[in-house]
C-alpha cells in the first residue's frame, strides 16, 4: 500500500502543482518552468518539435535534456508510475477488469507495437512538419483537461477506460503509448532498479499478476538478478505484494542489473 | 519453407498495422486542420506553419498573460488541441509593450524576434479587422467611431473617411475603414464594437490578403519593376490554358 499512496501523491501532487501555477512550476507536463527559472520539457515532444521544425531554442533543449537525464540515469521509466495522469485511469481499468473477472477479450496487438508508433511519430513528425503524437496525445489532453480545468478530457479518459478495461489487458500503457516506449528506451540502464532475491521467492506468482509489464519479471523465482528491463515502470507493485520479501527497491545494484536473460 | 510462411505472415502484419496506424494517425491530424486556419494565434505566430511545427502544447504563453487573452484549445474548440489561441470578441489582446507571451515561450514557437529593440507591437499580425458595412452603423449614418477610438494604432489601422450622406442633405457618414497593412490583428475594435454581433472582426491574414502576382506592375512606380525583375515571360498554351482565365492564372 505504502508505494501506492505515494505514487497517487506525487501524480495528484504534479497535477495540483501546475493547476495552482506559482512560481514553484509553471506550465504542463509537455513543457514547465521550476522555480521560475529552471526549464522543464518532455524529450519525447521536444524530439518530436525537432524535426518538425528542424529547429529547437535552447530552453526546450535543456529542459529535456535534463528531464531524460533524471529518468535515464536515476529513475528509469517511473514517469509511467509516479507522474502521469494516464495510470491512474488504466490502474483503475485493470482493477475493475480484476474485479469483475472480464478475461474474455483479447486484442491480440503485438507486443513491441508501441515502438512502431514511437518510430511512426516520429518519422511523421518530420513528414508532416508537425510533432505528430505531441498533436493528437491522449496524455496531452488528459493532463491539460485537469491542469486547466476543463471538461472534454473525460471522453478521452471514458475511452481509455473501456479500451483497458473491456477490449484487453493493458493495452494503452504496454501496447500503444509511445511515450512509455521513449522512456522504456532511455531508462536501460538506470540506477533505480527492482532487486530480487530467488532464495527467498516462493514461486507465488502473485508479482506476475499485478505487474503492469509482467516480462520484465523473468527472472522471478529462477535468478538474483535485478530486473533490468528498461520497461519496469518502477511502481514497486511487485514489492508489496511480495509476502516473502524476495523484491525490493535498490540502486547501485550494477552487478545484478546487467545479466543476460535466460531462456525459459 | 514454414519459415517463410511465417516470415511473410509478420511482415505483412507490420506493414499492415504501419500502413493503418500512420493513415490513422495522418487523419487525425488532418481532421482539423480546416477549422483550425480560423484560429487567431498569439502574437509572433506571424508564420502558422513554422508556429505549428514548433509549439510543443505547454501553455506558457497562456500562463503569462496578463490579461488571460489566450487559451489551450481543448477538444471541442476549433484550434488544434492544446494549440493556443484566442477570440477576439471574448478578451482581446492587449499588446503588452514587453510581450510576455513571447518571453515565456520555450520552444520559438511564438518569433523572439518581436522582442528585439525597436521592434515593438507594430510588427506583430495576429490577423486582420475587416469591417462589415451591412451592420455596421457608421454606414447606416449614425455616430460610432469606437473602433477608431480604440485601437491602439488610431489613425493609422482604422482611419475615419467622411462621406456626405445623401438620405439627410446635411450630414456626414464617419466610416471606420481599415488599413490592412497597418492592422496588428489584436482584437481591441472587435471587443469594443457595439453591435450585437461584432461588425468589425478580426480574421486571420490569409482569409482576408490577397496576391497581385507578377503580371501587374505600378507603371507609376519606377521601383516596382525592380519586383518583378525575374520574373519569366510567360505564353498560353491553347491546348490546356482557358483563354477566358488567363488574367488571373498569373501568365
Ligand atoms: S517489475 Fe515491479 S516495479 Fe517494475 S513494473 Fe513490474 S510491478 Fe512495477
Ligand atoms: S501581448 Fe500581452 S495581452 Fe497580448 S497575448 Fe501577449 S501577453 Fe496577452
Ligand atoms: S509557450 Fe510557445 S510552445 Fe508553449 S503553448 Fe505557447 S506557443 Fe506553444
Ligand atoms: S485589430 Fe482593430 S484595434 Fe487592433 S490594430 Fe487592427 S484595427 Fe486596430
Ligand atoms: S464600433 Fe462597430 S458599429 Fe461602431 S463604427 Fe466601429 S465597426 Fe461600426
Amino acid at each position: 500500500m505504502r508505494y501506492l499512496v505515494l505514487r497517487r501523491l506525487a501524480q495528484c501532487g504534479v497535477l495540483a502543482l501546475f493547476a495552482a501555477n506559482t512560481f514553484v512550476l509553471k506550465g504542463n507536463l509537455s513543457a514547465s518552468k521550476l522555480f521560475n527559472t529552471i526549464p522543464l520539457s518532455d524529450p519525447f515532444a521536444a524530439l518530436q518539435v525537432f524535426l518538425a521544425g528542424m529547429h529547437i531554442e535552447i530552453t526546450a533543449l535543456l529542459g529535456a535534456v535534463l528531464v531524460a537525464c533524471v529518468y535515464g540515469l536515476f529513475l528509469g521509466r517511473a514517469f509511467c508510475a509516479w507522474v502521469c495522469p494516464v495510470n491512474m485511469i488504466v490502474d483503475f481499468a485493470a482493477w475493475v477488469r480484476r474485479k469483475l473477472g472480464f478475461k474474455g477479450v483479447h486484442l491480440g496487438l503485438p507486443r513491441n507495437l508501441r515502438y512502431i508508433l514511437l518510430v511512426l511519430s516520429l518519422i511523421l513528425s518530420f513528414v508532416l512538419a508537425t510533432p505528430a503524437f505531441e498533436s493528437v496525445s491522449f496524455i496531452g489532453v488528459v493532463q491539460r483537461g485537469i491542469i486547466l480545468g476543463t471538461a472534454s478530457w473525460l471522453i478521452v479518459a471514458l475511452l481509455l477506460f473501456c479500451v483497458d478495461a473491456f477490449l484487453g489487458d493493458k493495452i494503452i500503457c504496454s501496447k500503444l503509448c509511445p511515450l512509455g516506449a521513449f522512456y522504456a528506451l532511455v531508462s536501460r540502464y538506470a540506477l533505480l532498479k527492482v532487486k530480487h532475491d530467488a532464495m527467498r521467492c516462493t514461486k507465488c506468482d502473485l508479482c506476475f499478476e499485478i505487474c503492469p509489464e509482467r516480462q520484465v519479471l523473468w527472472m522471478v523465482g529462477l535468478k538474483s538478478v535485478s530486473v533490468n528491463s528498461g520497461e519496469c515502470t518502477r511502481c514497486g507493485r511487485c514489492i508489496e505484494v511480495c509476502a516473502d520479501d524476495a523484491l525490493e527497491f535498490s540502486i547501485l545494484d550494477l552487478k545484478g542489473s546487467f545479466k543476460k536473460k535466460v531462456l525459459h | 519453407m514454414m519459415q517463410r510462411r511465417a516470415f511473410l505472415q509478420t511482415a505483412l502484419k507490420g506493414a499492415l498495422l504501419c500502413g493503418s496506424g500512420g493513415a490513422f494517425l495522418a487523419a487525425m491530424l488532418k481532421a482539423k486542420h480546416g477549422k483550425d486556419s480560423y484560429a487567431l494565434r498569439p502574437p509572433g505566430a506571424e508564420d502558422g506553419a513554422r508556429f505549428l511545427s514548433l509549439c510543443i502544447r505547454c501553455g506558457l504563453c497562456v500562463k503569462d498573460c496578463p490579461y488571460n487573452t489566450l487559451k489551450l484549445a481543448t477538444l471541442l474548440d476549433y484550434a488544434r488541441v492544446g494549440t493556443p489561441f484566442f477570440e477576439a470578441r471574448k478578451v482581446p489582446c492587449y499588446l503588452c509593450p514587453d510581450i510576455p507571451c513571447i518571453k515565456a515561450c520555450p520552444t520559438d514557437a511564438l518569433d523572439k524576434k518581436h522582442l528585439e529593440k525597436n521592434q515593438g507591437v507594430d510588427s506583430l499580425k495576429m490577423g486582420v479587422a475587416v469591417v462589415d458595412p451591412i451592420s455596421c452603423v457608421a454606414f447606416w449614418g449614425i455616430r460610432c467611431d469606437v473602433c477608431y477610438r480604440v485601437c491602439p494604432l488610431i489613425d493609422r489601422a482604422i482611419k475615419l473617411e467622411t462621406k456626405h450622406n445623401e438620405r439627410t442633405g446635411k450630414h456626414a457618414y464617419m466610416l471606420p475603414v481599415v488599413q490592412n497593412d497597418v492592422c496588428v490583428g489584436c482584437g481591441l475594435c472587435e471587443r469594443a464594437c457595439i453591435t450585437k454581433e461584432p461588425a468589425i472582426r478580426v480574421l486571420p491574414v490569409a482569409f482576408v490578403s490577397g496576391e497581385v502576382g507578377n503580371h501587374y506592375v505600378k507603371g507609376w512606380d519606377a521601383k516596382d519593376q525592380e519586383r518583378v525583375k525575374n520574373a519569366k515571360p510567360n505564353t498560353l498554351n491553347p491546348r490546356t490554358d482557358n483563354p477566358l482565365d488567363y488574367l488571373n492564372k498569373g501568365l
